[in-house]
């Protein structure tokens, strides 16, 4: 984890995040009726905030649909975001005493999930990764240089993969390149989104592999967006679980894993298949259908499936135990209303 | 792209292991060649081109030189093997020289609203935004007419002549190509790997012309050359009402015209003019299905 | 279903107004005034400056359009500049000759695109599928003139088995009457019959191949109850494109009615195009685009109406 420190561009030393991420929101409007008029508002991103620190990788969890893409668009302002700030190693993005939001990019790169489209079909291999390189200024034989080099660390041989089409590649070669790509302007954090979701269980682990490999030699700090709580578990070393557009729950991977907190959390591993029959479920089962992200429950968004909710939990939303500004890096935080949820003892289903 | 062709040399080493697969456009090229259709109605286009640009070498008459006691022969006469025309001009080097300003005539307002209108579509679908609503409404009323009735309300209205012809046409070209070239730039705006491209901090004339054009061009230009194959028709059209080229200009729909009170004395020789409009843009319908289909192969094979 | 009806009827409004902007302003788009086209070159300035009055063109620009348009919706076109005589009843004489041609174009046209596109699509890479291919490649790339020139060739000139020209005068019984109608009608349904088979045959194909056709053969169904199946499901498209060309026909008939004489809107237009009638020729495209507009709205709420997903 050090050797992310000793990056010429540190400007913090170790203590300081090399992410932090503010009350960070996004709405998104809804039109409809006879003039197209906003009618409605998905909530995707609401209030969120975590900072991630240098060297680590930092897992996002949650179900389709609570805005972990989204909360990665906004980083890499692919979207503009409605409120909150980012900062960048003590530096805020889009600031004019800040970084600028193409000065962020190029220390903060990003994998997507489908590794087709990802790739402009009528480009090489080469050509794809030495793109962003060439458009930086960087002269062309050092950028095909340094995209064959990546080509080798990635674990495909340059003299066969560098003149290739995306569609004469399989699926994990692609993703290969995608990461060779997102590493060819040389960031020092690379949001994950999805990157291993559409891969064959075997690649999977290969690539897996790979990116902790990448991250040791080059330094990286990672941010891992998945729903596949084992990927999760075994890539990252803090992790944070989002529920439709609000952080639920975040910590030490450990500590999340063993000692879940918040009900949602706590229903989600529980839903893991396992082989183990030492580890049968004994957790109640989520109810209720999946809530509408356009019309989000009052109060905590998680009450209308939780066995735990109260009266508090429709009146207001819950905030994180340990204000953000406040917490340690190794706090274990949640934001639920009730003690009692939040120790496991149960008090019934009610739904509210 | 020839920037970046150039640049597969600075990648290659000595490879003997595996020879790179083709790319795009030469696989594309390849289908092509082993499409009969197509190649056979490129052969045909090019030996009209051919006997158009080159009329003085197939034919040695004048087209503007009759004589009255020649007039509407018929097929096969010695010395004029297509027959003459109403004032005795011979009939095959009117076909020739007339096909010159045919194909002017339908080609160049496709080129205009090719560069007009793709632009104009480019823009309307990356921007996307109240640019791309105020560009495609305006289209919109262009798209209330008929493209028939728009050419020749331009035409009948401003006075006729092949410049306004030409202008007509690229007037009625225009919203079409506008409309395609929004839909496919919208289509490759939203594709992943444009959004990576302006993930790693270009700026977007780079990404419109390394990333969107190459993947853009393609469907507009076989649109445009569909639309030759009706521009042909409507050229001709419209100086068959005597709203494009003036006589004594040759040119097939204006023989059309002039021809048509003979099909009472010489019925052959009067069909011949619609025949090569016909045939012209057959050849360039087909061609363009040809193109369309050689680049539409599903690459997953 | 009711407000994209709505939604769409307001987005028309805009439309219709642009284009009697277009119509209107190309008249005056053509350098020089629109009364020395009209006039004699003798004629004396008062002579001139009276006419300008009678005709409205000494106001400024605007309040002659805004004029003209008041009056257009009120039906009143003014007189023609030919005869005299008021242009609507030209013009509602000429568009009901017109969509006789049309309706019967469209019923040929559309029911023989079907018949083979469908079994193209059926046939798919046999030979009635390339016959029939190639029959529709023809009629659209046909110029229609030229065909209309040919068969007049054919059949009235060189047989005389049909009249040539005109629509033939009341005085005559209807089955001879009819015989003028066989020779436009066939020049006009060829280029929908191309256009509609070639999409038919294209849509069945994409339908075909799509799974849920395997699985209704696989639950037994025959050949028949199949067929059902995939025109349901072909139909909107088809539909819509239909619509479309039906507004071809009345609005883009001009060709052909100029090579049969026949009395339409079409035939109205290029006269009027020849004798500089500018309150005629005005009124006959504002006329005809409106027509279309019309056409357009109603085939995209009928095919909202099939077609859930289009109301967006």
């Amino acid at each position: 984890m050090s050797a992310a420190l000793r990056d010429p561009r540190d400007r913090g030393g170790p203590a300081q995040p090399l992410l932090r991420v503010d009350r960070l929101t996004k709405h998104f409007p809804v039109r409809g009726g006879l003039l197209n008029r906003q009618v409605a508002t998905v909530q995707a991103v609401d209030d969120v905030s975590f900072s991630v620190r240098k060297g680590e990788t930092l897992g996002i969890v949650g179900e389709s649909g609570c805005g972990k893409s989204t909360t990665a668009r906004l980083l890499m302002r692919l979207i503009q975001p409605d409120a909150g700030e980012v900062v960048f190693d003590g530096d805020e993005v889009g600031h004019r005493q800040g970084i600028s939001v193409s000065d962020m990019r190029r220390q903060m790169q990003m994998v997507f999930q489908d590794s087709y489209s990802s790739l402009n079909p009528r480009m090489t291999m080469a050509e794809s990764i030495a793109y962003a390189p060439r458009m930086h200024g960087l002269g062309r034989r050092e950028a095909y240089e340094r995209a064959e080099n990546l080509l080798s660390r990635v674990g495909l041989n340059p003299l066969q993969y560098a003149r290739r089409y995306p569609h004469e590649l399989s699926g994990g070669q692609r993703q290969r390149v995608n990461i060779a790509r997102a590493l060819a302007l040389e960031p020092r954090l690379v949001i994950l989104d999805e990157a291993v979701a559409a891969l064959d269980k075997s690649v999977e682990a290969q690539v897996l592999n790979l990116l902790s490999d990448l991250k040791d030699s080059f330094s990286l700090t990672y941010l891992f967006i998945s729903h596949d709580l084992n990927v999760v578990e075994y890539m990252s070393d803090r992790v944070m679980v989002m529920y439709l557009g609000r952080v639920v729950e975040a910590g030490p991977v450990e500590s999340i894993y063993r000692r879940p907190r918040h009900p949602y959390t706590r229903a989600l591993f529980a839903s893991k298949p396992t082989l183990d029959p030492d580890r049968r479920t004994t957790e109640m089962p989520l109810t209720g259908d999946p809530p509408n992200p356009i019309n989000p429950p009052s109060g905590c968004r998680f009450r209308t499936r939780c066995g735990f909710a109260m009266p508090v939990c429709a009146a207001s939303l819950p905030p994180l135990d340990v204000p953000f500004e406040d917490a340690a890096d190794d706090s274990h935080v949640v934001a639920c209303h009730v003690p009692a949820a939040q120790l496991g003892h149960r008090t019934g289903v009610r739904h509210g | 792209m020839s920037d970046l062709a150039l640049d597969r040399q600075l990648v290659s080493r000595a490879d003997t292991q595996a020879a790179p697969a083709p790319g795009y456009w030469t696989s594309v090229g390849q289908r092509l060649l082993r499409d009969k259709t197509t190649m056979a109605v490129t052969l045909v286009l090019f030996a009209i081109l051919f006997i158009t640009l080159g009329a003085p070498l197939v034919t040695h008459y004048d087209p503007y030189a009759g004589s009255v006691m020649a007039r509407l022969k018929p097929i096969g006469t010695p010395g004029h093997w297509l027959g003459t025309d109403e004032t005795g001009r011979d009939l095959w080097t009117r076909l020739c020289y007339g096909g010159r300003l045919s194909l002017l005539a339908a080609i160049l307002p496709v080129t205009i609203s090719l560069i007009v209108g793709g632009f104009l579509g480019i823009l309307a679908g990356y921007a996307g935004g109240w640019t791309g609503t105020l560009i495609m409404r305006t289209m919109d009323v262009f798209y209330a007419f008929p493209s028939i009735l728009l050419a020749i309300a331009i035409c009948g209205l401003m006075g006729n002549g092949l410049a306004n012809s030409i202008i007509a046409l690229a007037v009625v070209f225009i919203p079409p190509m506008v409309r395609v070239s929004e839909t496919v730039t919208t289509q490759a705006r939203h594709l992943d790997f444009v959004e990576a491209a302006r993930a790693s901090g270009t700026t977007t004339l780079q990404i419109i012309r390394h990333h969107v054009l190459s993947n853009v061009l393609g469907p507009i230009m076989v649109y445009a050359t569909s639309l030759i194959s009706v521009s042909i028709i409507l050229s001709a059209g419209l100086s068959f009402l005597g709203l494009g080229v003036t006589p004594p200009q040759a040119e097939w729909g204006l023989m059309l015209n002039s021809l048509r009170q003979a099909i009472y004395v010489q019925p052959s020789v009067a069909a011949l003019p619609g025949l090569m409009i016909f045939v012209t843009s057959m050849c360039f319908n087909l061609m363009s299905d040809g193109v369309r289909s050689a680049m539409d192969v599903r690459l997953n094979k | 279903m009711l407000l994209f009806a709505i939604r769409r009827l307001l987005q028309a409004i805009p439309i219709l107004l642009g284009v009697s902007l277009v119509v209107f302003g190309l008249v005056h788009i053509v350098p020089g005034n629109p009364i020395d086209m009209l006039m004699p070159p003798e004629a004396s300035p008062e002579v001139i400056a009276q006419m300008k009055a009678a005709f409205g063109f000494d106001k400024p620009l605007y309040m002659q359009y805004l004029l003209w348009l008041m009056r257009a919706v009120q039906g009143n076109f003014g007189l023609s500049v030919f005869n005299a005589t008021p242009v609507w009843g030209q013009l509602v004489d000429a568009l009901g000759n017109t969509f006789i041609l049309a309706i019967l174009a469209a019923a040929l046209g559309f029911s023989l695109g079907i018949v083979f596109g469908m079994v193209s699509a059926l046939y798919h890479g046999r030979w009635p599928d390339k016959l029939f291919s190639a029959i529709a490649t023809i009629g659209v790339s046909l110029p229609h003139y030229w065909c209309a020139i040919v068969l007049v060739l054919a059949c009235a000139v060189l047989h005389d088995w049909l009249p040539a020209q005109g629509m033939g005068d009341d005085s005559l019984p209807l089955y001879e009457r009819l015989q003028y109608l066989v020779l436009p009608v066939i020049t006009l349904s060829l280029i929908p019959m191309g256009v509609i088979g070639r999409l038919v045959r294209a849509t069945v194909l994409d339908i075909i191949g799509q799974d849920f056709v395997g699985a209704l053969a696989a639950k037994g169904l025959t050949r028949w109850p199949v067929i059902r199946h995939i025109a349901r499901n072909a139909a909107p498209p088809v539909l819509a494109l239909m619509g479309l060309q039906f507004g071809y026909l009345l609005g883009g008939s001009i060709l052909v009615e100029t090579v049969f004489n026949w009395p339409g809107s079409g035939n109205l237009l290029n006269l009027a195009i020849f004798r500089r009638d500018i309150p005629v020729l005005q009124a006959t495209i504002l006329v005809l685009a409106t027509f279309f507009v019309v056409l357009n709205l109603l085939v995209d709420i009928a095919q909202a109406a099939i077609d859930p997903r289009i109301r967006r």
